[in-house]
C-alpha cells in the first residue's frame, strides 16, 4: 500500500509571459508518482522543472487539472478530504521568516494543534515532544525573531510535527540558508525520518541532500525523467547535468576517470567510497599509459 | 520608530506579567477614565501613588518608559504651550499679545500630566503583556460583538501577525534603503515633492514584498489547518485565577476611591480655597 | 586605483546590551583587476565589511583610504564612491520597482545626472554584459524568471560603471544552472572589464574554482588573506570555525596513505583528475 499515489497528474495553470499575454502553462505533465509510508524520498530538479508545484499537490493546496492523486488513500480532488489530508501531511516552505504566524517559539508551534482542536493539555504534551525532536526545547519561550535561519526552520517543522502527520513535505526548506543551517535542518529531517518514522519527502536542487534518500526523482519539465535510489540515480553524471543539476565532486572525479578508462564502479557518492575504489584499483596494479 | 514603547513587550516575571491580560485591559480602561474623571492635584496625587505602585510591581525599568514619552515630546510641549497662552482667565503675567494665566497654568499642567500618565499606563499594558496574550485577551473580551458580526477572532489574528512582521518589514526597509542608496538614490536632500518621488524606490519593492510573504503566510496557515476561529483550542486558555478577581475589586476600590475624592473636595468646595 | 581598510572596527548598538562587535581592527588592501572572494560564518561580518567599502556603513575606528584619501574626510564626496564602488545586495531582484526593465537600469546612471544619451547607452551595454536580450527591455521586471531578474539587478549596479563591483552572495537561491551562470558573468566582468570583483559566498567549491584571492572572516577579524590553495591548506583550522575545503581536497589528501603525490593542495575537480592521473601513470 503505498501512501501517496499518483496517476498522469497533470497540472496547468494560466499566466502572463513576457508579452502580457495570457498563456497556459503545464506545470505537471504526467506524472506517476508512488512513495511508501516510511520513506525518506527526494525530488530534485532545476528551478521551474515543477517541482514545487508538485508539492503543493500533496497537502492538497492543489489540486490535479487532470489524473488523479491520493494521499493516504483519499483522493486530493475532493474538497471534503482537504483538511483530511492536510492534517496528516504537513508542509515546509523555503522562506524560514514566512511561514511562523506567532511571536512566541511554544506557541508558533501550538498553532497547528490549536487549529485542529487538540485539547489543551495534549498540545502542552505535543509541543515539548516537537521541540525536543527538532532540538529547540531551550528555546521554547523566544521570540522566533532573533532565532537563525535554521533555527527558524526547524520551528517550522517542530510546527508540523506537533501535528502527529504521517508525512512531511519540504519544499527546499535549506534555500535560504547557510551550510551551519542547512546541516542542521537535514540531522532534523532525517532523525524525524528515521526516530519519528515519518514519511519525508525533501524538494531541493541541491544534490548532497539526497544522499541518505531511499528514493530519488528527477524532474525536468513537468515530469519525472529519472528515479531510483540515489546510487541510481548519480551513476549517470552527463544525464543529471543535461537536467541542470550538480553532482558532488567525488562523483563527477569517478566519472572523469571512467571516461579516461578507468574501471570504475558508477555511482560514487562519497569521499570513503571514492578512496576504497581508487586504492583497491591502485593496490591490484591498474595502471594507464604515461602519455595521458 | 525605535522610541515608541506601545507595542513593546519586557520579559520578566512579575506579579503584573501573570495577570490576565482581560484584568489589565480593563485596568488600563479604568486607568484612562479615571484620569479624565480627575480635575484637581489631589486626585492626581493618588493616581501617582497607584502609578507608581504598579510600575514598582511590574519590574519594568523607569528608564524604558521615559524612553517612550520621547516620542511623544513634541506632541506634550505644544498642548502644555498652547494651554498657558490660550487659556482665558486671571491674568499673570502680560508678554506683548500673549498672557499667562492661572486657569492656563492649570489647565496646562492637568493637561501634561494626563498625556504622560495615559502613555505611561498603555505602555505599561504592552510592556507586561505578551502580544499573543493582548490578542488574546481582545478576543475573549471583545467575544460579545461577535453577535453583532464584527469578526472579533479575525480581527485578532491579523493584529498579532502585524506586530510580528512589523521588526521584520522595519528591517527590509533599511535593507532596500541601502541597496537604493548604493544604486545612487538620495533619500535625505531635496523638496518636498522630490523627496516624495524618492520613495517610489522604496516603496514598490516593500510592497511587492508584503505581499509576497502575505501569500506565504496564507499558504503555511492553510497547510496547518487554520480555518478561522471556529473550532480552535488553546494552548494557553485564558481562565481567571483568584488573583485576577482581587484585581477586580482593586479596580473597584480605586474607582470608588477617585471618585470620592471628587465628590468631597467639591462638596467641601476645596477648590475655590486652593486656587483662592 | 585603491581602496584601504586601516584599524577598521565597527560596533553595533555601542553603549546598549545589544552591543556588538561586527568588525574588528580589519587592514585590507584592495587593488586594481582583482577577483576576490570573501567567506566566513553567518554574523562573521561578512556583509557589514563590504557595506563599509561603499562607505554605506560608518567605521566605529579605523580609517578607509580611497585612492588616499580617507573616506571620513569631511570635504570627501560620498557619492562619488559609491559610483566608482558598486554593491550589489543579497537577493538584489527585490529591489526592482520601475515597471519595465531597462527604466530599472536606468535609475543607477540617472542618479548620477548624465545626460539621456550616456544613460541608455549605459544600461544597454549593462544589459548586453549581463546576457539579458533585448526582447526583454521593455518587460515589465516582475515577469522575468529568478535567475533573469537577479541579472537585470546586478545591470543596475553595473550601469553605474563601477571599478569595483561587491556582490553579497550573489548565488544564493539560485539553482546549479543559476549559479553557474552569474558566477560565470562575475568572472567575465573581471577578465572582460578588467574591474575588481569581490564577492561573498558559502561554498567552497566556488571560491575554489572562480577567484584569486581570499579573505577569510571570522568574528569579525580577517585570518586569512590569501591565494585560495594558500588559505585551504589551513583545512583543519578552517573546520574549527565552521568553515571547510572543498569535497574534492578531502578526498585527494585521503589517498595520499595509498601513494598519491601532489606538488600542492588539490581544491579543484580538474586538478584531482590530474593528480589521479599521473599516480596511475606507469
Amino acid at each position: 500500500m503505498h501512501f501517496i499515489k499518483g496517476r498522469n497528474v497533470i497540472h496547468d495553470f494560466a499566466d502572463t509571459d513576457e508579452n502580457e499575454q495570457e498563456r497556459v502553462v503545464r506545470a505537471i505533465a504526467g506524472i506517476d508518482l508512488d512513495v511508501k509510508e516510511g520513506d525518506f524520498v527526494a525530488i530534485l530538479g532545476h528551478n521551474g522543472s515543477g517541482k514545487s508545484t508538485l508539492a503543493r499537490h500533496l497537502n492538497a493546496l492543489l489540486k490535479p487539472t487532470s489524473g488523479t492523486l491520493w494521499v493516504d488513500g483519499m483522493n486530493t480532488a475532493e474538497e471534503e478530504n482537504k483538511w483530511k489530508i492536510r492534517k496528516g501531511t504537513g508542509m515546509v516552505f523555503q522562506n524560514p521568516d514566512n511561514q511562523i504566524i506567532a511571536n512566541v517559539v511554544e506557541e508558533e508551534v501550538a498553532f497547528g494543534p490549536e487549529n485542529i482542536g487538540v485539547p489543551t493539555e495534549e498540545i502542552w504534551k505535543r509541543v515539548e515532544h516537537a521541540l525536543e525532536a527538532v532540538g529547540m526545547m531551550a528555546y521554547r519561550y523566544h521570540s522566533p525573531n532573533r532565532l537563525s535561519g535554521g533555527q527558524k526552520q526547524r520551528i517550522a517543522i517542530a510546527g508540523i510535527v506537533a501535528m502527529r502527520p504521517k508525512c512531511i513535505v519540504l519544499d527546499e526548506p535549506t534555500a535560504m540558508l547557510d551550510p551551519t543551517g542547512r546541516r542542521e535542518v537535514l540531522q532534523t529531517i532525517r532523525s524525524l525520518n528515521q526516530q519519528e518514522h515519518v514519511t519525508v519527502i525533501l524538494i531541493t536542487h541541491h544534490m548532497d541532500e539526497v544522499l541518505y534518500a531511499d528514493q530519488v526523482f528527477v524532474m525536468d519539465d513537468g515530469k519525472i525523467v529519472m528515479q531510483g535510489t540515489p546510487k541510481e540515480v548519480f551513476s549517470d553524471v552527463e544525464q543529471l547535468k543535461s537536467y541542470g543539476l550538480d553532482v558532488p565532486q567525488v562523483t563527477e572525479l569517478a566519472y572523469e576517470l571512467e571516461q579516461c578508462g578507468f574501471p570504475i564502479k558508477k555511482g560514487i557518492l562519497r569521499i570513503e567510497e571514492l578512496e576504497e575504489e581508487l586504492a583497491a584499483l591502485y593496490q591490484s596494479g591498474f595502471r594507464i599509459p604515461k602519455s595521458k | 520608530m525605535k522610541n515608541i514603547t506601545i507595542g513593546q513587550y519586557y520579559p520578566t516575571d512579575s506579579v503584573i506579567h501573570r495577570l490576565d491580560p482581560r484584568v489589565k485591559l480593563f485596568g488600563t480602561i479604568v486607568f484612562l477614565v479615571s484620569l479624565f474623571l480627575t480635575d484637581h492635584y489631589l486626585g492626581y496625587a493618588v493616581i501617582t501613588v497607584c502609578l507608581a505602585a504598579v510600575l514598582k510591581l511590574s519590574k519594568v525599568p523607569f528608564k524604558m518608559l521615559l524612553k517612550g514619552l520621547r516620542g511623544i515630546l513634541i506632541l506634550l510641549l505644544f498642548s502644555v504651550v498652547f494651554n498657558i497662552f490660550l487659556v482665558p482667565g486671571r491674568e499673570l503675567v502680560h508678554i506683548w499679545f500673549l498672557s499667562i494665566t492661572a486657569e492656563g497654568i492649570r489647565r496646562a499642567i492637568f493637561l501634561g500630566i494626563r498625556l504622560v500618565y495615559l502613555v505611561i499606563g498603555t505602555s505599561l499594558m504592552t510592556l507586561t503583556t505578551t502580544p499573543t496574550d493582548l490578542a488574546d485577551g481582545l478576543e475573549k473580551a471583545l467575544r460579545p460583538l461577535n453577535k453583532l458580526h464584527i469578526p472579533v477572532h479575525d480581527i485578532t489574528m491579523m493584529m498579532s501577525i502585524a506586530l510580528r512582521f512589523i521588526p521584520i518589514l522595519m528591517e527590509e526597509t533599511d535593507k532596500i534603503m541601502m541597496a537604493q542608496k548604493a544604486r545612487g538614490a538620495d533619500f535625505e536632500t531635496g523638496g518636498l515633492l522630490k523627496r516624495a518621488k524618492a520613495l517610489i524606490p522604496l516603496f514598490v519593492p516593500l510592497f511587492v514584498s508584503a505581499i509576497r510573504r502575505a501569500i506565504d503566510l496564507a499558504n503555511a496557515m492553510e497547510t496547518r489547518c487554520y480555518q478561522g476561529g471556529e473550532g480552535r483550542t488553546k494552548m494557553h486558555p485564558l481562565c481567571y485565577q483568584k488573583r485576577d478577581k482581587r484585581t477586580y475589586c482593586i479596580y473597584a476600590g480605586y474607582l470608588i476611591a477617585i471618585f470620592g475624592i471628587n465628590r468631597i473636595l467639591v462638596a467641601f468646595q476645596i477648590l475655590p480655597f486652593l486656587f483662592a | 586605483m585603491a581602496i584601504e581598510l586601516q584599524h577598521v572596527s565597527y560596533t553595533y548598538s555601542q553603549d546598549t546590551v545589544y552591543e556588538m562587535h561586527a568588525l574588528e581592527d580589519v587592514n585590507l588592501k584592495i587593488g586594481d583587476n582583482e577577483c576576490i572572494g570573501i567567506i566566513g560564518h553567518t554574523g562573521s561580518g561578512k556583509s557589514t565589511l563590504i557595506q563599509h567599502m561603499n562607505g554605506l556603513v560608518k567605521a566605529t575606528e579605523g580609517a578607509i583610504l580611497y585612492n588616499g584619501k580617507n573616506i571620513y574626510d569631511s570635504d570627501f564626496a560620498l557619492p562619488s564612491l559609491r559610483r566608482r564602488v558598486g554593491l550589489v545586495f543579497q537577493y538584489p531582484e527585490y529591489q526592482l520597482f520601475e515597471s519595465d526593465v531597462f527604466s530599472d537600469v536606468c535609475f543607477g546612471p540617472k542618479n548620477l545626472g548624465l545626460s539621456e544619451d550616456e544613460i541608455r547607452a549605459r544600461a544597454k551595454k549593462a544589459l548586453e554584459q549581463v546576457g539579458i536580450p533585448e526582447s526583454l527591455y521593455d518587460k515589465s521586471p516582475f515577469l522575468l524568471s529568478g535567475g533573469q531578474k537577479r541579472r537585470v539587478a546586478i545591470a543596475g549596479v553595473l550601469a553605474m560603471e563601477p571599478e569595483i563591483l561587491i556582490l553579497d552572495e550573489p548565488t544564493a537561491g539560485l539553482d546549479p544552472r543559476g549559479r553557474d551562470a552569474i558566477l560565470t558573468l562575475i568572472r567575465d566582468l573581471y577578465e572582460k572589464r578588467k574591474i575588481t570583483v569581490i564577492f561573498v559566498s558559502h561554498s567552497m567549491e566556488d571560491v575554489a574554482r572562480y577567484v584569486e584571492r581570499l579573505i577569510v572572516l571570522d568574528h569579525g577579524h580577517v585570518i586569512y588573506d590569501d591565494v585560495p590553495k594558500a588559505v585551504f591548506a589551513h583545512y583543519k583550522e578552517l573546520e574549527q570555525i565552521g568553515l571547510r575545503a572543498p569535497q574534492i581536497t578531502y578526498a585527494i589528501d585521503r589517498l595520499q596513505a595509498y601513494g598519491l603525490r601532489t606538488s600542492q593542495i588539490v581544491t579543484t575537480v580538474a586538478e584531482a583528475k590530474n593528480a589521479v592521473l599521473e599516480w596511475f601513470a606507469q
